[in-house]
């Protein structure tokens, strides 16, 4: 009897781990558009609701647990905010200046270039899901393909870059974060005119490097970091240009070699509630702003 | 423990409101900048309530129900889980944990067992990103977090599943107080 007890023990236990191995292994094997997937994304279609109305009843139960949070962490914010907005104060000055050179300039060579945003026709959604681990950070918004919303489409808020679409239902969107192993982009340092590769750091949420930059000593803290848009015809990038993505933290390392450029993230990634994914990333903005 | 339709559909339900809670609220509340992780810490509960079988069942549903949500590589939570849950219920089966702290350990032993695992796999399965030293931090403040949390979600499990449990360690602990039978001291 006991033996027929461990028997069967070992044999459930074996079928389990078999099952997760055959999981992993096709999973890893199947194409972006392959059966597993599929399934994947008609489970979301059927969770999305469920997990939209929890998040919605629950937001509550949320808040008061962040009111902790946020009263113990106003002061240290209080602090850091009245320094910004010294600082900002005085670049806003900057750019006022910056901004009629611009305009004189613009009429020279007649040069136009979209309004904003608008040319990439954004679609704004509503967070209902986030899971942010050391290893994968994503969150799940409502809107999917039929909003025409697509896989690998630019996901953005007011502060800047948050993400990128991942997979697409119906309704629904499951959106890989910066912060997300699995991410990566192609940026700019915007002061020093350095394009390098944006990639995050697993098991830190709140940094991110800018790795190959050719002449990464011109890269100074403070620098805006933005995104570098299609530099090759040939791999041409989702994502378009000039997005802000965050600001240098910090430059570590002496020599050219070992320098790592450390970039603090503009969105916070932690508090999103609505985001605007780009349906249009490659719009063509001179196009969008030639006289009607 | 005893098990018909009605343990099954109770251990169904308590993986998916769970995994909800988890996905809408838990993940969502940081401490120190990490969130809490209840999915280790109902499975654990589960094992070391029902035992290997259904801990390692358990916990194989519960993973591939968050990896089938959050669009994660299938197979892989669900392999951690599953240990945590045949772990736990493996400690139930040769251990018979009867002391009432007995789920705070377990719960940070699993949410142990489940960080390690799963950066474990990750690693063997290739990371594009660098890795932060950040990341140590990362998983002792998630299993400090997880073993405040342990006890709770342990009485929640074992009220969700109390009429099915008739061999609860603590039930017996107490009936041998209560019984008067003489222990191999008083004899002598």
């Amino acid at each position: 009897m006991y033996d027929r007890q461990v028997r069967r023990r070992r044999a459930i236990l074996l079928a389990l781990v078999a099952c997760c191995l055959v999981l992993l292994t096709a999973y890893f094997g199947e194409s972006s558009g392959g059966p597993l997937r599929s399934v994947q994304s008609g489970a979301m279609e059927v969770f999305a609701p469920v997990q939209e109305g929890a998040n919605r009843a629950l937001k509550p139960f949320r808040d008061l647990f962040g009111w902790f949070g946020d009263t113990l962490d106003a002061k240290d914010e209080r602090d850091e905010l009245e320094a910004e907005r010294d600082s900002l104060r005085q670049q806003v000055a900057r750019l006022r200046v910056a901004e009629n050179e611009n305009a004189e300039l613009r009429d020279l060579v007649d040069y136009g270039r979209g309004s904003g945003i608008d040319a990439y026709q954004p679609v704004t959604a509503r967070v209902y899901s986030r899971s942010i681990s050391s290893w994968y950070s994503s969150i799940e918004i409502n809107k999917g393909s039929s909003d025409g919303v697509a896989v690998n489409q630019p996901v953005i808020n007011g502060k800047g870059l948050v993400g990128k679409v991942k997979s697409v239902s119906d309704g629904n969107a499951v959106v890989m974060l910066l912060s997300d192993s699995e991410f990566g982009v192609s940026a700019l340092a915007a002061e020093a005119d350095q394009p390098g590769s944006l990639l995050p750091v697993a098991g830190s949420p709140g940094d991110l490097l800018l790795d190959l930059v050719p002449e990464a000593k011109e890269v100074r803290k403070g620098d805006t970091v933005v995104t570098a848009g299609t530099i090759s015809s040939r791999l041409p990038s989702p994502f378009p240009q000039g997005i802000l993505i965050g600001t240098v933290k910090r430059v570590d390392g002496e020599s050219e070699l070992d320098r790592t450029i450390h970039v603090t993230p503009a969105a916070d990634l932690g508090t999103l509630d609505f985001v605007q994914v780009l349906t249009r990333p490659v719009a063509d903005l001179r196009a969008a702003t030639d006289p009607p | 423990m005893s098990w018909s339709a009605a343990t099954v559909l109770r251990l169904v339900v308590l993986a998916l409101v769970g995994g909800i809670l988890q996905l809408t609220t838990v993940s969502q509340v940081a401490v120190f900048g990490v969130p809490a992780d209840l999915t280790p810490l109902l499975v654990a509960a589960i094992g070391l309530l029902c035992g290997s079988i259904a801990g390692a069942g358990f916990g194989f549903g519960l993973g591939l129900f968050m990896d089938t949500v959050l669009a994660q590589t299938l197979g892989l939570t669900s392999l951690v889980l599953l240990a945590v849950g045949y772990a736990a219920g493996r400690l139930r089966e040769l251990r018979d944990p009867a002391h009432a702290l007995a789920p705070v350990a377990v719960g940070a032993a699993g949410t142990a067992l489940a960080t390690v695992g799963f950066a474990v796999l990750q690693f063997l399965l290739g990371v594009d990103a660098p890795v932060s030293l950040l990341l140590i931090r990362q998983i002792l403040l998630t299993i400090v977090l997880n073993t405040l949390l342990a006890l709770p979600v342990y009485l929640v499990c074992r009220r969700v599943l109390a009429q099915f449990l008739p061999n609860d360690p603590r039930r017996r602990r107490r009936r041998a107080y209560t019984t008067g039978g003489l222990s191999p001291l008083s004899r002598a």
